[in-house]
C-alpha cells in the first residue's frame, strides 16, 4: 500500500468500506499495474457507495457510475467514444476497467457483460466477488455458495441455507472466447498483480474475478480477511487459475489440500451447518469435483 | 437544398448524419429499426465515421449512450415501445446526469397484448423522465425536429436529453418528399459541441454519477427542473434561427385555422394531417373549426396554449394513449392549461394502430357543436 500511495494512487485511501474489507485492496492493486491512464466504470454496489458519496470522491482517475446492471455497456460506450476520438487524431492510450460486485456481474449485470464480451470491446472486467448482495444487508446472489445462511435463504427449522451451488462466471467468460480470464485472491497479491497487468494489457475483453471475503456478512473478525481468503484457496474452494486464449493454468496447487470445514468453520454464515454434517459433506464433494475438473482442463493443451 | 423521396425513418437517419452523431449504440425494434438500419448503411458507406454499437438490448443501448455522452462525444440511440420500456431506468439516468443524448422514437403501443403498431403509450410513459419531448406530424418535421432538438439539448443552459417522436409505421415507413438542407448549413446552425463532461480528459479526472444523500439529491432535481424551464425559451429562440433556414415554424404548437375557430380539436403527430384535411372541408361549408397540434410536449407550454384556446366554444382533445384511472395525458395537460372555463371533451383514438378517418374528425366537430360534452372518455373506434 505504501508503494501505491507514493505513486499518486488512482484510488484514494479513506473510503467508507467496512474495516477489514477486501475491496479497496483489490481496486488499488489492480489499478496500479499499469502506467497507462485508466478510465474506470463502477456498477452500483459496495465499491460505488463507499467511494462516490457526493461531494466526496475516492477516484483520482476518470470514473463513471451509471446503474447496477450496466457497467459493461456503460464502459463499452466510453470505449467506443475513445475509438471514435482515436480515428480523429486523439493520441492518448487509455485503458478501460469496469468494476462490479458479484450481483452486478454474475446476476443482474450478466447480460450486458456477455454482450460487451461478444462485441469485443477493449476493457477489463474486475469482479470483486463477496458472494452475495452484501451492500444491502446480505441477500443471496448467484455467487453465494451452497449452504450459506443469507437474509433471503435463511437457515431455519426446515431450510439449511442456500440450496444451490454457486455459478461459475469464470468459465462462462472463457466460453465467450475471451483472450484472458483469471481468478485471483487478495492473500496472494503477487499473483493478483501479475494477473491484473496481463488482463489490462491484453487487447480485447478480459476478466479478473477476485474473491472478496466480507467480514460483515460472512461473519469473521476484520483482522482475518486475508486468512479467510487464503483458506478459500487452500481448500480448493477458490482456485487461483488463469485462462489465456483458452489455455488453463492452475497457478496455485496446495501441497496439502485442507478440508472445506476449515474454511467454513470460521464464518457465521455457515454456523448452522455444524448441525448438518451432511451439508458440509455435500459442499466438500462439489469442491472436489470442481477441482478435478479444473485439473483436467489444465491437462488439455 | 435537396428534395428526396424518403421514409420518415430514412429522413431521421439523414438528420443523425448531418448532426454528426459520433457514437450510436442501438438495438433493433419494429418500427424503429429502419432508423438504425438507415444510419448503419450511412456508416457502412463511409458517409459518417460514427462508432455504431450493435448492443444486446435497449437497456444496454441507453447505458452505452450514457457512457459515450459522458466521454464527450455526440451521442444518439433510437427505440420504440418495449425497447423504451426496457431502457426506461437509464432514460432517467441520462437526464439526471444532464447528458444531451438525442433519441428518435418511433411511437408504438405497449404490451400486453403485444402490438407493433402506433400509439403514444411508450413515450407518454416517460413524459416525466426529464427529457425534452417533441412530436412530429411528418417525415419533414421529424427531420427538422431532430436538428432543433439537438441544438437545444446541448445548450449549456439546458444540457438535457431529447426524444423526438414519429408515428410508428404511419410516418416511419411512408415515403414523402423530404427537403434536406445542405450539410454545411446544418453544421453551421448547430455550431460546435461542448460536452458537459469528458471522461477521456485524463488530466482532469471527473467522477460522473456519484451517490447522493438526502442533503444533495433534492438540489440535483431542482437543477433539472430549472434546465427544463430554460429549455422553454431556448426552444423558441433556436426555432426562430432554424426558421431562417427552413422557412418553417417551430412554435410549441401549430395552429391550423385556429384563431377565428369556434370549435377546436387538439391532436398530435400524424393524425393532425387527417384533422387538417377535414377542417378544410368543413371550412368550405362555412364551419368555424380549427386545430391545435402540440409539437413540444416537454416542457409543456401551458400559458401559450391557454392563450391560443381561450374564447373557443368547445374543445376536443384526442389522445393516442391512456393513463389508466386518470385523464389521458394530453387531455390532462390541456385541461390544466384551460381550467373549467371552456367545455372540453376527451377522446381516445388509435390505440394499437387502429385507423382514424376524416369522418371521425367530422363526427368530433359535430359532437362539439351539439354540446355533447361530458366527463367520460369517448372512444373513437
Amino acid at each position: 500500500m505504501a508503494e501505491v500511495k507514493k505513486n499518486n494512487p488512482k484510488y484514494s485511501p479513506g473510503g467508507r468500506t467496512c474495516a477489514g474489507c477486501a475491496i479497496p485492496l483489490i481496486v488499488n492493486n489492480v489499478l496500479s499495474q499499469t502506467e497507462k491512464p485508466i478510465v474506470a466504470g463502477v456498477a452500483t454496489g459496495c465499491l460505488e457507495v463507499t467511494s462516490t458519496i457526493y461531494p466526496y470522491n475516492a477516484w483520482n482517475i476518470p470514473c463513471i457510475h451509471n446503474a447496477f446492471e450496466n457497467v459493461a455497456s456503460t464502459i463499452a460506450g466510453v470505449e467506443s467514444a475513445f475509438k471514435y476520438r482515436k480515428k480523429n487524431g486523439f493520441e492518448e492510450k487509455i485503458k478501460f476497467v469496469a468494476f462490479a460486485g458479484d450481483g452486478g456481474a454474475y446476476d443482474i449485470g450478466f447480460q450486458a457483460i456477455s454482450g460487451a464480451f461478444e462485441r469485443g470491446h477493449d476493457f477489463t472486467l474486475v469482479v470483486y466477488d463477496n458472494e452475495g448482495y452484501q451492500n444491502t444487508g446480505g441477500q443471496r446472489s448467484g455467487a453465494t455458495p451452497l449452504g450459506a445462511d443469507t437474509t433471503t435463504t435463511p437457515a431455519g427449522k426446515v431450510k439449511k441455507g442456500k440450496e444451490e451451488q454457486r455459478k461459475n462466471l469464470t468459465e462462462i467468460l472463457v466460453a465467450h472466447r475471451s483472450p484472458y480470464v483469471a481468478q485471483a485472491a487478495i492473500h496472494d497479491l503477487e499473483d493478483l498483480k501479475k494477473k491484473a497487468k496481463k488482463a489490462i494489457e491484453t487487447k480485447g475483453p478480459t476478466a479478473l474475478i477476485i474473491l472478496a471475503p466480507c467480514t460483515t456478512i460472512w461473519g469473521f473478525p476484520p483482522a482475518k480477511t486475508l486468512e479467510i481468503s487464503k483458506l478459500a484457496t487452500e481448500t480448493n474452494f477458490w482456485p487461483l487459475y488463469e485462462v489465456e486464449n483458452g489455455k488453463y493454468i492452475v497457478n496455485i496447487k496446495p501441497a496439502k489440500e485442507k478440508p472445506i470445514k476449515e474454511f467454513i468453520n470460521q464464518q457465521k454464515r455457515f454456523a448452522h451447518l455444524k448441525d448438518y454434517p451432511e451439508k458440509i459433506e455435500e459442499l466438500q464433494k462439489i469442491v472436489n469435483k470442481e477441482w478435478k475438473r479444473l485439473l483436467k482442463l489444465e491437462e488439455k493443451k | 437544398m435537396n428534395i428526396k423521396p424518403l421514409s420518415g425513418a430514412q429522413a431521421g437517419a439523414e438528420a443523425l448524419r448531418q448532426i454528426g452523431i459520433e457514437v450510436f449504440p442501438v438495438y433493433p425494434i419494429t418500427p424503429q429499426s429502419p432508423i438504425a438500419e438507415g444510419f448503419a448503411k450511412i456508416v457502412a458507406n463511409g458517409d459518417s465515421d460514427a462508432e455504431l454499437i450493435n448492443v444486446e438490448s435497449e437497456h444496454s443501448a441507453m447505458s452505452a449512450a450514457v457512457g459515450a455522452a459522458a466521454a464527450g462525444v455526440k451521442t444518439a440511440t433510437a427505440t420504440s415501445s418495449q425497447g423504451l420500456a426496457l431502457m426506461s431506468e437509464i432514460v432517467y439516468v441520462a437526464s439526471g446526469l444532464r447528458l444531451p443524448i438525442l433519441m428518435p422514437v418511433a411511437n408504438r403501443a405497449l404490451s400486453a397484448p403485444i402490438n407493433i403498431h402506433c400509439d403514444h403509450s411508450d413515450t407518454m410513459m416517460v413524459r416525466d423522465s426529464g427529457w425534452i419531448q417533441i412530436y412530429a406530424e411528418s417525415a419533414q418535421e421529424f427531420y427538422e425536429n431532430l436538428i432543433l432538438a439537438f441544438k437545444v439539448a446541448k445548450n449549456e443552459n439546458v444540457l438535457l436529453p431529447a426524444m423526438v417522436m414519429i408515428d410508428g409505421f404511419i410516418t416511419t415507413h411512408q415515403i414523402e418528399r423530404v427537403k434536406l438542407f445542405e450539410d454545411s448549413v446544418i453544421k453551421n446552425f448547430l455550431g460546435s459541441y461542448k460536452p458537459p463532461y469528458n471522461l477521456l480528459d485524463i488530466k482532469n479526472p471527473t467522477l460522473v454519477g456519484p451517490f447522493s444523500m438526502p442533503d444533495s439529491y433534492f438540489e440535483f432535481k431542482i437543477s433539472q427542473e430549472e434546465a427544463m424551464e430554460n429549455a422553454r425559451e431556448i426552444l423558441v429562440k433556436e426555432g426562430e434561427e432554424l426558421k431562417k433556414i427552413t422557412g418553417n415554424s417551430y412554435n410549441y404548437f401549430e395552429k391550423y385555422q385556429l384563431d377565428d375557430a369556434e370549435y377546436a380539436i387538439v391532436v398530435m403527430s400524424s393524425t393532425a394531417g387527417t384533422a387538417k384535411a377535414q377542417i378544410d372541408k368543413l371550412r368550405k361549408k362555412g364551419e368555424k373549426v380549427g386545430l391545435l397540434k402540440p409539437r413540444i410536449f416537454r416542457p409543456f407550454p401551458y400559458e401559450e396554449i391557454k392563450k391560443a384556446l381561450t374564447g373557443k366554444k368547445a374543445i376536443a382533445v384526442l389522445d393516442r394513449s391512456l393513463s389508466f384511472g386518470a385523464n389521458p395525458p394530453l387531455y390532462a395537460e390541456i385541461k390544466q392549461a384551460l381550467g373549467n372555463k371552456i367545455p372540453m371533451q376527451k377522446y381516445v383514438f388509435g390505440l394499437g394502430g387502429r385507423n382514424i378517418y376524416d369522418k371521425d374528425i367530422k363526427k368530433v366537430f359535430k359532437e362539439l357543436k351539439e354540446g355533447k360534452v361530458d366527463n367520460k372518455i369517448k372512444w373513437i373506434k
